[in-house]
């Protein structure tokens, strides 16, 4: 006998039939056609195995009668055969294919940002008030000197005046900024939101590996570009239009495996912007082919500081198990900046075994990335950026104080436009219009109230930070840069704590 | 302006250096500009310039000064491999003559200028080229016209691995790769498009290409004077004998690379060519389960 499928729908969407005012909203709103009407009695009829609970429905819902459940079919209670690794089983045997999923790794490894605790002054170290002192949160990102030359004179109007000519460096007004999404992947209001955001706040915004669509040429100086393995969209107008590029060697959510955006999801501005045809699969390979090594890594960045003008090059590595190492030789091949994407970091589309079992936590790469270059003594040559997990502004002042000079947010900054993380990027069904290309979709998304909700996300969490600063005693985010002695870890290993250079809770 | 170093002081701008690896820092500062400036003279709009003994970066920057202030043929003389030549050029209207061997990344990023090398190129040679045209009147090495998309390259001698590989055609842009010796293998992987040509002048035995043509090809087409085995090629590609507009294509191709190596084109058209081109423009669109 043949099954349809074994695999029984995980949420049940349940209508409240006496509050149901019969609108057919719930199925105008959703991207997963869940709902069919009933023609005579026009009540809604949900498929329960569509939903991906992203509540679309529930919020858009003028009766409220709309409740999504975790479908509580029992499965016998096993600690090791869970039934997510049944329903993935009979999946796979019904249909040969490899399991992709969508943003970060879920599972429930140790969260190291969970276990760190900030210091406070009390009594003989005198804190500060924010609200009314100023607070210095201005970062630099860039290769800075090993040494500064001055002549005792020169400065016109007198005094001394620097000789050392310095690189140039991208000014954050706040030390966040937003992470490489790509255009394809997400869909252009959102990039639009991001990059009217970057200028408000006068941070920066990445382009991810898809191009850089006309529209965003205004922002274009709150901007960095990417050139991944898979070079689309990049011409020399492009690598001159962003404010620095970044060089993309690994994305945490996947590291050491290329991209592969569906032809389904290349329309025809996603084509133009990524200059490949419409409806063709977009194959990132998983190597940079003309980067086998941290010489042609060298190679690379300079042929590309060389096409523009030399800008900053950003390197973004995913935090793997040499991380320390491979960091090192980055710095050492010329990065100006690199990036550090955590394995909790997020994804349009990835194989579920690379997200869930590959890679490291954001906190062990920036502690031991810090260490690695300050113990060779090539710290100021490379400014880090942290990424991949950070969920609030506590996890930020605690990655700079681990070491880090800024952090991005990508998911987080997802959830601000509306994502509800549902899991279902590489679907491209996304109801709140953000990882999807349908236009009937994507223009659920106003970039005008996308950038001003990644405003006020950025300003209310500098303003938090504002108040940790505040609390230490410190009156800029310099101050906290790589200071681990104002962290203590709680509930940690001796191993780890030695890793992560900080002391346990009451020492 | 030079300084007495009585009144320069340096400041440091972190502690002391404690470094295991015991590197000088100045070992490490490789791409900080070097001073010295090649000779250059000008007679109308052509400038020549002496690059013995100049560091990539200025020599690029002399380059491009000439340029800007009007020549539009620039010769390079004395070329010891310098990286980076031509990379980010935009100039449609420009020529470039290199006298010695270029270093890397020769042309990468180029849009528009035509770049003439007369001795051997070495590796990524127009690597994500946009438009224009390279001539290597010699061989070329590994990775030349990695995500080329457009323009051509017209290699007089062999070519290294991984030559074309992710070349991608969009619009009226179609990337053009011609080679009048053998190439290695893993030409052509993962390509999105465009066009590349084989010759194997003079070989009218063996096959002129490597091992593994067109793995993870899904677009674009290339064709190849003499045979290729089945043992050859990448499980995405299959070879049979060029159509009616095929040859149509092949000839003009031919005909337009003899032109400017100075070839008798009946000659190189007399081993018949083959073709290869994908199975599909999606080979991993069911590989996946949501």
């Amino acid at each position: 006998m043949a099954y349809t499928t074994f695999i029984p729908p995980e949420f049940r969407v349940v209508i409240d039939r006496e509050a149901c005012q019969q609108c057919g909203r719930c199925a105008q709103q959703c991207g997963w056609n869940v709902y069919t009407f009933d023609s005579e009695e026009r009540l809604p009829h949900p498929d329960h195995s569509k939903c991906a609970a992203c509540h679309r429905c529930a919020t858009f819902c003028p009766a409220g009668a709309i409740t999504i459940k975790k479908n509580d079919l029992a499965f016998k209670q096993s600690d090791s055969l869970s039934p997510d690794l049944v329903k993935a089983i009979w999946r796979q045997a019904e249909t040969g294919g490899v399991q992709l999923t969508g943003m970060g790794n879920d599972k429930p490894y140790l969260r190291v940002f969970d276990h760190l605790l900030l210091d406070a002054c009390q009594v003989t170290n005198p804190s500060i008030d924010p609200l009314r002192e100023p607070m210095e949160m201005r970062t630099f990102l860039g290769r800075k000197p090993d040494f500064l030359e001055v002549a005792e004179e020169g400065r016109a109007g007198g005094g001394p005046r620097l000789l050392t000519e310095l690189d140039r460096q991208l000014q954050l007004e706040t030390p966040i900024m937003f992470g490489g999404m790509s255009y394809g992947s997400v869909s252009l209001n959102v990039h639009r939101s991001l990059a009217m955001a970057a200028a408000e706040l006068g941070t920066f915004m990445n382009t991810g590996e898809g191009g850089l669509h006309s529209d965003l040429e205004p922002y274009q100086d709150h901007i960095i570009v990417q050139c991944a393995s898979g070079r689309f969209g990049v011409d020399s107008g492009y690598l001159q239009a962003g404010a620095a590029v970044e060089i993309k060697i690994g994305q945490g959510a996947k590291p050491g495996i290329g991209g592969h955006l569906p032809g389904e999801k290349i329309d025809y501005q996603v084509s133009i912007t990524r200059m490949i045809p419409q409806g063709t699969d977009a194959l990132s390979p998983a190597p940079h082919h003309d980067i086998y090594s941290i010489e042609d890594l060298r190679q690379l960045i300079y042929a590309l500081k060389e096409a523009t003008g030399y800008k900053p090059i950003s390197v973004k590595i995913a935090c793997v198990h040499n991380v320390a190492a491979i960091a090192s030789g980055v710095v050492r091949a010329g990065a100006d900046i690199i990036y550090l994407d955590g394995f909790r970091g997020g994804t349009g589309a990835s194989p579920t075994i690379i997200r869930d079992h590959v890679g490291l936590p954001v906190e062990i790469g920036i502690a031991t990335v810090d260490q690695r270059l300050r113990d060779e003594g090539i710290r100021n040559r490379a400014s880090i950026v942290a990424a991949g997990g950070i969920r609030g502004s506590a996890d930020v002042v605690k990655a700079i104080a681990l070491g880090a000079d800024a952090c991005a947010i990508g998911t987080a900054a997802l959830v601000a436009l509306g994502c509800h993380v549902c899991q279902k990027c590489h679907t491209g069904c996304c109801s709140w219009g953000i990882c999807t290309q349908r236009p009937e979709l994507t223009r659920r998304l106003d970039p005008e109230w996308g950038a001003s909700q990644l405003v006020n996300l950025v300003r209310a969490w500098t303003h938090e930070m504002a108040e940790v600063l505040g609390a230490l005693g410190v009156n800029a985010i310099e101050s906290l840069r790589g200071s681990r002695e104002r962290l203590r870890g709680l509930g940690l290993d001796k191993t780890t704590l030695d890793i992560l250079g900080v002391k346990p809770a009451g020492l | 302006m030079t300084l007495d170093s009585a009144t320069v002081r340096k400041v440091p701008t972190g502690p002391a250096r404690k470094g295991p690896t015991g590197i000088e820092p100045a070992r490490l500062t490789a791409g900080q500009p070097g001073t010295a400036r090649g000779s250059a003279a000008r007679e109308g709009k052509r400038a020549v310039i002496d690059g013995s003994g100049v560091y990539y970066k200025t020599l690029n920057e002399q380059i491009r000064e000439e340029i800007e202030q009007g020549a539009v043929e620039v010769v390079l003389e004395n070329i010891v491999g310098q990286r980076y030549i031509g990379t980010g050029l935009a100039y449609p209207d420009v020529t470039v003559a290199v006298n010695g061997v270029p270093g890397n990344d020769l042309a990468a990023f180029m849009n528009g200028p035509t770049l003439v090398v007369n001795e051997n190129a070495q590796d990524g040679v127009a690597n994500t080229m946009n438009s224009g045209l390279v001539i290597v009147n010699g061989n070329a090495g590994d990775v030349l016209g990695y995500g080329m998309r457009g323009g051509s390259v017209y290699v007089r001698g062999d070519v290294g691995y991984r030559v074309g590989i992710h070349m991608k055609a969009f619009g009226a842009s179609l990337p053009l790769i011609v080679i009048g010796g053998h190439a290695r293998d893993f030409l052509g992987e993962y390509m999105a498009g465009g066009e590349i040509v084989v010759l194997g002048i003079g070989d009218d035995d063996t096959s002129v290409v490597g091992s593994y043509v067109g793995t993870g090809m899904h677009a674009g087409v290339m064709y190849v004077r003499g045979h290729v085995a089945a043992h050859q090629l990448g499980k995405e590609v299959r070879v049979e004998q060029p159509g009616e507009a095929d040859l149509v294509r092949i000839a003009a191709i031919v005909d337009d690379y003899c032109r400017v190596m100075e070839l008798d084109p009946r000659e190189v058209l007399q081993r018949p060519f083959v073709k290869i081109y994908p199975f599909t423009s999606r080979p991993y669109g069911r590989m996946y389960v949501y």
